[in-house]
């Protein structure tokens, strides 16, 4: 058995058996941060911050909402909104939160992207980030069905239907995740336990590796500098001035937490001023499995990928066109995973010092708004042309990304500066 | 050596044993979200077509969607490939869910026509498309005959018949 000297203290008997001493340097005041960052790197902090109140704000949810095709409806709209103490506050923080973690991962996503920090050792960091991307999605769409309101049901509808398509056993697998032949009470309590248990506890894990992802290759920075982290920690603790990074605790977290309040005023505005948005009309009537809505959209932060799936509206050749958007939508489902492979120049830097990533990044960026827009608007006349366009776009920027950086990576001999 | 071996011949059988068991836990997890016998046998209905009042649409439901009945009047023309025909009546049974993007079209009696209000589709009376966007005719469901009413959800030889001819 260990050896366990007399304790003088409480702080120091706990060290005797858990090492708390060690576990903060390795976790916090040994952990280091490159100096020469700027706001986006607090992105991070802000989603997990963000998925922190939406577990939150759903325990409060979760003591009154019912999981019953019968009574869901109601304890959502009737029971949470008018007669809970606060349940409206809850509920808006629920779906604000929801949406705007959207916009926050968007972010996070395009600053990787625009300071290629998902190559030279970091792509195991995108990777993991892709895989909690997925994770919010399944989350985002299994808590939209819970309100039981039309729109929960067509999108359940429509999104458990996609899975028709797969060849052969398409048919039977979307009877098989609804439980029943149509969208029903079995389909609602499964997803209620996926929303609630599996998923969050796969996202906390998720979380957690991708933390971890970080901890080898550490943080990007502005100019994509390769630091030397050994040896800028020898100097930071001679003397904290002269070293290229800081300590994640307490030094860096100062200002991480100023970015998280900015962000926290914005988000309580938007809680109690301007919570329209999470909230579609349409869900407020009640589900009814024989009356479609005139326009089925998912929220704003699926949009760009339902355009890309409804995008090609006609037959090409042997190929119907409900095919083609099937294909064209596993497609922009896959394709960023790959990401750190589809760049092959070795050049970390911001995007706006590589030759043709520069033009790559802003026209993408304009592409999935473009698709986010028409997403949203029926796919009639012009639009329907616009939203073929776009989709089309879409895959041939992902096609010639290869293609320009392998010519970057020729034409800046040495790759990085 | 012997201890060697010993400890291989443990690693196979921990091998083995948590195969079989991966294997059966995940054949259990698969059954647990098949649908409930209920549901199963709630998948067909049966109805007699023999009250309904020729030209005069009939909806019921069935798995969830609303299914057209419709008896022909004399002036509607046979289409082999879709009516039911049973004694001397012929019938139009559809899935009533415009192929088009799902919304419920109606019936017009004196037109003759399925209109969809959504985008404007249109369908004759065998429920065929004729007009707007829809790209194939209403589907339909499954079916066996048995006298005067037929079961939704069973596959007859008249359903398998009307599958070769579309
Ligand atoms: C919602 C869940 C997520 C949480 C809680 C989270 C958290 C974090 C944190 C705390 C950091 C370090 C600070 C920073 O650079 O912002 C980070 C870095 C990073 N994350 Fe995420 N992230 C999430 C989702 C994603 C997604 C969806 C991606 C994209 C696929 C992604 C890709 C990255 C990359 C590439 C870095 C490294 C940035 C750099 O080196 O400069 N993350 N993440
Ligand atoms: S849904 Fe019927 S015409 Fe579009």
């Amino acid at each position: 058995m260990a050896h366990f000297p007399k304790a003088h203290g409480v702080g120091e008997w706990l060290d005797h058996r858990l090492n708390i001493t060690a576990l903060k340097k390795v976790m916090m005041t040994e952990y280091w941060i490159p100096k020469d960052i700027n706001f986006l790197w607090a992105m991070g902090m802000i989603l997990a911050f963000t998925f922190k109140i939406l577990l939150i704000s759903g325990i409060f949810l979760l003591m009154y909402y019912k999981p019953d095709v019968n009574a869901a409806f109601d304890s959502v709209n009737y029971t949470i909104m008018q007669e809970v103490g606060y349940g409206w506050l809850f509920r808006h923080i629920h779906a604000v939160g929801a949406s705007v973690i959207f916009l926050v991962i968007y972010i996070h996503m395009f600053t990787g992207i625009y300071y290629g920090s998902y190559k030279k050792g970091r792509e195991m960091i995108w990777l993991s980030g892709m895989l909690l991307l997925i994770l919010f999605s399944a989350e985002a769409f299994s808590g939209y069905m819970l309100p039981w309101g039309q729109m929960s049901y067509w999108a359940a509808y429509v999104i458990t239907n996609i899975f028709g398509g797969i060849p052969l056993i398409g048919d039977e697998l979307v009877v098989w995740i609804r439980g029943n032949f149509y969208v029903a009470d079995a389909t609602l309590t499964r997803f209620f336990m996926l929303h609630v248990l599996l998923v969050p506890l796969a996202i906390m894990g998720g979380i957690a590796f991708h933390f971890y992802t970080l901890r080898i290759p550490h943080v990007n920075n502005q100019t994509g500098e390769d630091i030397d982290f050994g040896k800028e920690a020898e100097k930071y603790k001679e003397n904290p001035k002269r070293s290229k990074i800081i300590p994640f605790w307490p030094v860096f977290m100062a200002k991480d937490v100023f970015v998280l309040s900015v962000f926290l005023l914005f988000f309580f505005y938007l809680v109690f001023y301007n919570y329209g948005f999470a909230m579609d009309p349409v869900n407020f009537d009640p589900a009814n499995g024989l009356k479609t809505p005139a326009h089925i959209y998912p929220e704003w932060y699926f949009l760009w990928s339902y355009e890309v799936l409804r995008g090609f509206f006609f037959d090409i050749g042997p190929l119907k066109a409900a095919d083609i958007g099937l294909l064209a939508f596993g497609f922009a489902q896959a394709i960023l995973l790959f990401m750190p492979w589809l760049d092959r120049s070795p050049t970390v830097a911001p995007a706006n010092q590589r030759p043709y990533f520069r033009y790559w990044f802003w026209i993408m960026i304009v592409v999935l708004i473009v698709l986010t827009i028409y997403g949203k608007l029926p796919p009639t006349g012009t639009n329907a042309w616009i939203g073929f366009a776009s989709s089309i776009a879409f895959i041939v920027m992902f096609a010639i990304l290869p293609v320009i950086t392998e010519k970057e990576a020729r034409t800046v001999a040495g790759g990085k500066k | 050596m012997a201890d060697k071996s010993r400890r291989a011949f443990m690693g196979k059988v921990l091998g083995a044993t948590a195969g079989v068991g991966a294997v059966a836990s995940l054949y259990a997890m698969k059954r647990t979200w098949d649908p409930l016998p209920s549901v199963i046998s709630a998948g067909f209905t049966t109805v007699d077509l023999s009250p309904l009042e020729a030209g005069k649409l009939s909806v019921i439901k069935w798995r969830g969607k609303p299914v057209f009945l419709l008896k022909h009047t004399s002036d509607i023309t046979t289409d082999e490939a879709r009516d039911i025909v049973i004694g001397e009546d012929r019938y139009t049974v559809v899935i009533g869910l415009c192929t088009h993007l799902g919304c419920i079209p109606e019936w017009r009696e004196n037109d003759k026509i399925f209109h969809c209000a959504c985008h404007g589709g249109q369908y004759d009376p065998h429920a065929r498309q004729t007009f707007g966007p829809p790209p194939r005719p209403l589907d339909i469901p499954p079916f066996s005959i048995s006298g005067k009413t037929i079961t939704l959800g069973d596959e007859g030889p008249e359903y398998k018949k009307m599958l070769t001819m579309a």
